[in-house]
């Protein structure tokens, strides 16, 4: 018997629906197998990674933090993806967002400055973000250079720029000689949502952004000719829209959404500008995108699932021992289920009979 | 009354049976229980319209396709093919419609992969040399096939297949993309074959060419087979009738069709083509004006695909006035504008260029017409109005679906080619710029879309319809002009275009194109 | 030992790996298939290759884990993308965040262990020679080996039948689909043996380079040698070149750094990353209308009708 895909006529909307469900029940499956290998309880396992989080109300802001710039990178993201663009680079928009964001906190640092400074350093951090994920746009805009390689290969440079300025001239001269510039003054802190918790305003502005990006999808003609220049490049062009301009617009806009996410987290939970202030945020929105159907009001839920996935890791790590590289795992694993069964929306999988076995079974 | 006729000359042996072949996708049923006998040194047409069912036929007796139920029979015994390798290994040899060619490979590579590879590159290439001389089919085997002509890259596959030396050659609508000229001399090649006593299995939908060149012909209609008989016995209106089931309408012009100013005018427009396999258009002129319908014939590949683009807008002339529509220069105008200018555009691809396949109706509706309607109101869609627009082309143009605004994927080729010219003429434009209209679409959308157009010109507007069918111009046209490598001949009145002469030009022969135009200068005095 | 020696010596070692993978990426490629995984398959080769080599105390089981580490992973690629028709750049993204997490999960107990990196080869006379001694007669294994894989790969892909039926599958599936080649599998076999040469490189790594491992060790090693593919036109001479010249610009920078010419390290760190991109875009340019050498049905899914 061999299993063959056939194309539907129309996409499956049942499918559409539940697909991510049945990729989490799948991963978690496959999560407790590893377990298993490991040496661990699955069922234990499990309950630290995806339930103690939920019943404790400082993890549950915790989520909402982690949450904070994973949707806000995924839905800029979603746009290029859509488009069928290929931003990965959003680990490195991410981080030259806190760079430049951070300049005019290192550089306002302890002048007594107004409270013009935190809506500036957003400003900077957006635009900074953007600018940078304009550099591999251009690039395949202008001479045809594949973006997908372009973009990444701009965050090992945007890591090495930020580990410069933190050791060189941005560094903390009290700091006794960490990595790190000197904390943030008050005016150029994103305030707290909740007093003495670490839940901050950024969640609010990630809000807006995912309302934001549902209205433009769904109902303006801009969202339109993202979805076509995405799903159909030819009918696009005869549509009258330029696929050029559409790669330096969604670029420019997830490099802005990522660079904001980035100033936002140095402003908010971290307060200086170090390295390692994303433990990968640019890549997990990648799957944050895909999990979330690349649709706003699904990256939200994706969002907040896989920054469960982040809490729940250190979980374990800490109570059993296994390492944070299993958060890794998680998600590559989820991302290929995802991706699996997303495939059966558009085809169903058949069981059939090779003509051949049957027919030598009556010879 | 269709009774098989009994084979020519003494009773023979069929060389390949086809017994109740059945070949289901899901529910529908591409073939339903359909047998055909086919003989040595006998010409055998399959005869029906697009999506009778011919191609899948075709696939499963050169083993690509496993049928559901029903058997073949090789000589009398049964046989099961596993796969085309197996099929070549008994002697069926096939010529696919669509080219199954490497365009970035050599002549030679192509035709080795063709080939099973039990010989060496060197001495394959000898063969190769040797069959091609011996049929009259000259190939360079070192030049890269994106290089040829279409003409050059049928002779591959015909080539391929002799190779083989096979008992049965299956060739599926081979004169499809040639010009007349080009398919007198497959024919001669063909009757060479069939002399050699070899049988041949020809799959068209041009009646007079099955009248002239095959002995016995299957007609199918529906997945079922209607009937077998001698179309030399036939008429063209008989078989027509068996394919399509019932008479087809009759187009009719329009009755006032008063030609005006020029709506439509090209000045010398050259343009090179955007990707290395493309033709250069060169200098070609044309006006087209209200109320009349021009034709553009010519073989595919030879500039009709950029031109589209320049008229369109998909690609820009830089050229001052080398493309103005309505009096507007609009040479460097995107194609939002030339649509906001009163042009309308159908491609000749449905899927994918003129509708985007997975989206719905109502999203391919907006596709068009978020340029000149009323459908997009300060940077928002008005989803009603698109709507609207799916229920009145429905409506009116009679277009089948399952329901209210299904993807455009989900409808039939006829269903949907009358969708997509539906949805331009709706909007009444001043230019309308179609390319293969009817391509692969059953008789009757066929029928309504070229009324269709007819009617649009009789209310006024320039029509320049791009098609390789010659009967479809005929039909339609008031002048035709042929395209050949880029450029444009003078056109021709419709009445005074004949096939010889049409065909003259397609292959590019000047003394056509002074025919043409001396006739054409002589009725203008007239 | 002058200097110029042991740069073109360290120049050869840090080319390898890059070497390896491109190569099979090329296979992979002119079948019609993107693979972007690269970099999670070295990563687990690294891991792998150096876990079997600690295990077994032996360089060239070591190898072997890492060519089937690779080549396993891939596998989860070929089922998707073959399988069940998944878009080839995601699931290439999805493989390697897998690689890095399993990686560092089954590397985690071998950080700060040591083995013993992979002999050079010594032949009397011969490697003594001055100068080119060393460099012809005095590498490692895997050198050796990366070289005769690439004019293997040139003589598969234009002398023999299958490298031609592999063009032809990476030129028009449907082609070749119709003439009855089984796209599919031979599409699969191309990917198992790209991700055999990723694990490969990336084994190379922690058994000859550097011999012991560190997590993320590959540090975007995998995306260079997708870039050198691109790089190449997929032409196995223009790769190896390719593949030379960058492990020449890696090498220059650290020599650079040492010499401390006042340039920030990190400044010289990125120069591989920057020259990437500074290559891509003129490679690009330079095609410009000519075209894309790409094999045209690169990237594509591939449903075939029964």
């Amino acid at each position: 018997m061999l299993l063959v895909l056939e194309k539907r006529a129309e996409r499956s909307a049942v499918i559409a629906i539940t697909s991510p469900l049945i990729a989490i029940a799948l991963t978690l499956v496959t999560m407790s197998v590893l377990f298993a290998i490991l040496g661990k309880n699955p069922i234990a396992a499990l309950n630290v990674y995806f339930v103690e989080p939920l019943t404790d109300s400082f993890t549950l802001m915790e989520i909402a933090v982690k949450a904070t710039p994973l949707v806000m990178i995924a839905i800029g993201l979603s746009l290029c993806y859509l488009a069928n663009v290929w931003n990965i680079g959003a680990e490195g928009q991410f981080l030259m967002g806190a760079v430049c964001g951070s300049w005019l906190a290192v550089v306002t640092n302890g002048t007594g400055a107004g409270p013009w400074v935190l809506p500036a350093m957003l400003v900077l951090g957006a635009l900074g973000g953007a600018l940078y994920a304009l550099i591999p746009a251009i690039c395949k805009v202008r001479f045809g250079a594949n973006e997908i390689l372009t973009s990444l290969m701009l965050v090992y440079v945007a890591d090495l720029i930020m580990d410069y300025l933190v050791r060189g001239p941005w560094r903390d001269p009290k700091g006794m000689n960490f990595p790190t510039t000197a904390a943030f003054d008050p005016v150029a802190t994103v305030p707290t949502l909740i007093e003495g918790s670490r839940l901050h305003s950024g969640a609010v502005v990630a809000c807006i952004v995912v309302m934001l990006a549902a209205v433009m999808l769904g109902r303006t003609i801009k969202g339109f000719e993202i979805r076509v220049v995405g799903a159909a490049p030819k009918a696009a062009r005869f549509a009258g829209f330029s696929s050029d301009r559409l790669v330096l617009f969604t670029f420019a806009v997830s490099g802005a959404l990522a660079g904001l996410a980035g100033i936002i987290e140095v402003a908010g939970p971290v307060g200086v500008l170090q390295p390692g202030i994303s433990p990968g945020y640019g890549f997990t929105a990648i799957i944050v995108a895909f999990l979330g159907r690349l649709n706003p009001i699904g990256i939200l839920i994706a969002g907040l699932f896989l920054a469960l996935t982040f809490i729940g890791g250190e979980g374990v790590q800490i109570s059993m021992k296994i390492p944070l590289d299993l958060t890794k795992v998680f998600q590559g694993i989820l991302l290929f289920y995802v991706l699996a069964c997303d495939s059966l929306i558009l085809y169903r999988i058949r069981l059939i009979t090779p003509y051949r076995k049957a027919a030598d079974g009556t010879a | 009354m269709h009774e098989a006729s009994p084979p020519p000359g003494p009773q023979k042996e069929p060389l390949l049976q086809a017994i109740d072949i059945t070949k289901r996708y899901g529910t529908f049923a591409a073939n339903d229980s359909v047998s055909i006998d086919l003989f040595p040194a006998e010409i055998h047409a399959l005869l029906g319209e697009n999506g009778a069912g011919k191609s899948t036929l075709v696939k499963v007796m050169y083993g690509l396709v496993q049928p559901t139920l029903g058997e073949l029979r090789w000589q009398g015994q049964k046989v099961v093919l596993a796969g085309p390798s197996q099929a070549r290994e008994l002697g069926i040899g096939m010529v696919f419609q669509h080219f199954s060619l490497f365009d970035n490979l050599t002549v030679a590579e192509n035709v080795a992969l063709g080939l099973d590879g039990k010989e060496t590159f060197a001495a394959m290439s000898a063969r190769l040399a040797q069959v091609s001389q011996d049929y009259g089919l000259p190939l360079d085997p070192k030049r890269e096939v994106w290089r040829l002509s279409v003409g050059e890259r049928q002779r591959i596959e015909i080539v391929r297949a002799l190779m083989q030396n096979p008992k049965l050659l299956i060739l599926d609508e081979p004169t499809a993309v040639l010009t007349p000229n080009e398919a007198d001399q497959l024919f001669i090649v063909l009757n060479r074959l069939k002399s050699e006593g070899r049988a041949l299995l020809y799959i068209s939908h041009k009646l007079d060419e099955v009248k002239r060149l095959c002995d016995t012909a299957t007609i199918l209609r529906g997945g079922k087979k209607v009937a077998t008989c001698n179309p030399k016995e036939e008429t063209a209106a008989s078989l027509a009738r068996m394919m399509v089931g019932a008479d087809i309408g009759e187009v009719k012009a329009g009755s006032a069709r008063a030609t005006t100013v020029p709506r439509l005018v090209v000045n010398s427009l050259s343009l090179a083509p955007d990707d290395p396999h493309g033709t250069h258009l060169q200098s070609v002129s044309i006006e087209v004006k209200g109320g009349e319908i021009l034709g553009i014939a010519g073989v595919a590949g030879n500039g009709q695909d950029e031109f589209f683009a320049a008229l369109s807008g998909e690609r820009l002339s830089h050229a001052e006035g080398s493309v103005i529509i309505d009096g507007k220069s609009a040479g460097q105008l995107s194609i939002t504008e030339r649509r906001r200018l009163g042009a309308a555009f159908v491609p000749e691809e449905r899927l994918g260029h003129g509708t985007a396949p997975r989206m719905k109706l109502s999203e391919n509706a907006l596709l068009t017409g978020h340029a000149a309607s009323h459908m997009v109101n300060r940077g928002f869609v008005d989803k009603p109005a698109t709507l609207a627009t799916v229920d009145r082309t429905t409506k009116t143009f009679d277009v089948r679906k399952a329901k209210r605004d299904p993807e455009a994927a989900s409808l039939s080729g006829g269903n949907l080619q009358k969708f997509i010219v539906g949805r331009e003429i709706l909007r009444e434009p001043g230019v309308l710029v179609v390319s293969q209209p009817t391509w692969g679409v059953d008789a009757g959308a066929a029928a309504v879309i070229r009324q269709a157009l007819l009617d649009l010109s009789g209310r006024g507007t320039a029509v320049l319809v791009i098609s390789q069918d010659l009967d479809e111009l005929a039909e339609i046209a008031d002048r035709i002009a042929v395209m050949f490598h880029g450029h444009l001949s003078e056109p021709i009145e419709a009445a005074l275009a004949t096939r010889e002469k049409l065909g003259l030009l397609m292959g590019g022969s000047s003394a056509g194109q002074s025919a043409g135009q001396k006739e054409a200068s002589h009725a203008a005095g007239a | 030992m002058g200097l110029l020696e042991a740069i073109i010596l360290s120049v050869i070692a840090a080319s390898t790996p890059l070497l390896l993978a491109a190569a099979g990426e090329l296979v992979v490629e002119r079948s019609g298939v993107l693979n972007l995984g690269v970099e999670g398959m070295m990563i687990m080769g690294a891991a792998c290759g150096f876990a079997g080599a600690w295990f077994t105390g032996s360089t060239f089981l070591g190898a072997l884990c890492g060519i089937a580490a690779g080549a396993a992973l891939s596998c989860v690629f070929a089922l998707l993308t073959l399988g069940l028709a998944v878009n080839q750049v995601a699931a290439g993204l999805a493989l390697t965040i897998l690689g890095v997490g399993l990686s560092g999960l089954i590397g985690a107990g071998f950080v700060g262990e040591k083995i013993s990196p992979a002999p050079n080869l010594y032949i009397p006379l011969l490697t003594s020679i001055p100068f080119i001694g060393r460099i012809l007669f005095g590498q490692d294994l895997f050198v050796y080996f990366s070289v005769a894989l690439v004019a293997a790969i040139w003589w598969f892909l234009y002398r023999t039948r299958a490298g031609l039926v592999l063009r032809a599958v990476g030129d028009s599936h449907t082609s070749a689909h119709a003439l009855g080649y089984p796209v599919l599998k031979i599409r699969m076999f191309a990917v198992l043996f790209g991700g055999g040469c990723a694990g490969l490189g990336g084994a190379f790594l922690p058994l000859a380079y550097t011999p012991f491992f560190i997590p993320g060790m590959t540090a975007g090693r995998g995306w260079i040698a997708l870039a050198l593919v691109v790089f190449s036109s997929w032409l196995p001479g223009r790769l190896a070149a390719g593949a030379y010249l960058f492990g020449a610009v890696t090498i220059l920078q650290l020599h650079a750094q040492a010499f401390g010419l006042g340039i920030p390290s990190q400044l010289m760190s990125s120069l591989p990353y920057l020259a990437t991109v500074v290559v891509l875009v003129l490679i690009s340019r330079a095609r410009g209308t000519a075209g894309s050498a790409a094999p045209a049905s690169l990237g594509m899914v591939f449903v075939p009708d029964r």
